[in-house]
């Protein structure tokens, strides 16, 4: 049995870090376009509320500690605590969710979706419907808020729209990362329906440390992506 | 087999508050101004905290010397891509893009 649990981690460790491969490709095309297109990136990210980044952080972090637990508990063989934590778990992936639909919301509502295909078609400039997304303003009021030397119109401008490659790469990496969490949430499930027949205990509980390790691994990635998308400069001087 | 010792709730109450710690800290450090080092500061922080969860929430440093030097690996390879690309782009005369 125990040589069957360490072949299955192997398995799914090797399957977690071609993941890392595939979320690390997109962190390396991430980090090249940010050089390049430094003040752009710098306007998307302010646009963004970091509140619900910093809510959703906590929330997946929480999700985390309560699968640890789920863990232990399916290791122990404790029926009912084991399924008050994997629900917990699920509770607080979904809650995670919600505050993600709330941001794609009120990016949906700026204007700042890449492409012409959702909504209005993406518009940083302001424009009809559009105003309150306005990037090339934010810029020019944020330069002269810190005492800077007064930003150009054309130059704001032409900033706010390459803040559509910074968009590009906000919802690539938070969509990708949002479908493994869903993806999760039905593993999740599956394991509480196990979890409910009393299938766990120390002898065998492989298919919850398995799951563990991925909800955790989701977790690692936010751990990233909130830095790097969220606070890229918030400095207030 | 490597089973010498478990984390235990308590262990992992630890790098919880340690986790939400590392948050809160990483959010003050960016409204901070440290220059070249707010980038420097923010995934060092980001870092330490996927350690954290690599090494006790994913039972890292209770597994087996295979599992350890696996995702050791897999990490390190991650460095190569990403510094690799870096190094390439970073060090080009012409401007990024051109």
């Amino acid at each position: 049995m125990e040589q069957q649990k360490e072949a299955s981690t192997f398995g799914m460790w090797v399957f977690l870090l071609t993941e890392l491969m595939m979320f690390g490709g997109l962190f390396g095309a991430y980090l090249i376009y940010r050089i390049k297109y430094y003040d752009a990136f710098v306007a998307g990210s302010s646009s963004i509320d970091v509140k619900w980044g910093f809510i959703n952080t906590l929330v997946l972090i929480g999700s985390s500690f309560t699968m640890a637990m789920a863990v232990w508990y399916a290791q122990k063989g404790t029926r009912k605590l084991q399924m008050v934590f994997l629900l917990a778990t699920m509770f607080l992936g979904a809650v995670f969710l919600g505050i993600k639909g709330i941001e794609y919301y009120a990016k949906y509502d700026e204007c700042h979706i890449p492409g012409h295909i959702i909504g209005k078609g993406f518009n940083a400039t302001g424009g009809p419907g559009c105003d309150t997304g306005n990037i090339a303003e934010e810029i020019q009021k944020r330069a002269r808020e810190r005492g800077k030397p007064e930003v150009p119109e054309a130059s704001a401008i032409q900033t706010a729209q390459q803040t559509e490659i910074f968009f590009s790469f906000y919802f690539a990496m938070t969509g990708l990362h949002a479908f493994h969490m869903i993806i999760g949430l039905g593993l999740l499930s599956w394991l509480l329906m196990r979890a409910s027949r009393s299938e766990f205990g120390p002898e065998y509980f492989t298919p919850v440390e398995l799951g563990g390790l991925y909800w955790h691994f989701v977790d690692i990635v936010w751990i990233f992506l909130f830095p790097l998308l969220y606070l890229i400069n918030r400095t207030k001087t | 087999m490597a089973e010498h010792s478990h984390p235990t709730p308590k262990l992992y109450g630890i790098i919880l508050a340690c986790l939400v710690a590392g948050t809160v800290l990483t959010f003050l450090a960016a409204t901070w101004e440290m220059g070249i080092f707010n980038p420097i500061v923010a995934l060092t922080i980001a870092c330490t905290k996927a350690v954290l969860v690599i090494l006790f929430f994913m039972h890292i440093r209770y597994s087996s010397k295979l599992t350890k030097i696996t995702v050791a690996a897999g990490f390190f390879w991650l460095l190569i891509l990403i510094t690799l690309s870096l190094s390439d782009y970073l060090s080009r005369a012409l401007p990024l893009g051109s």
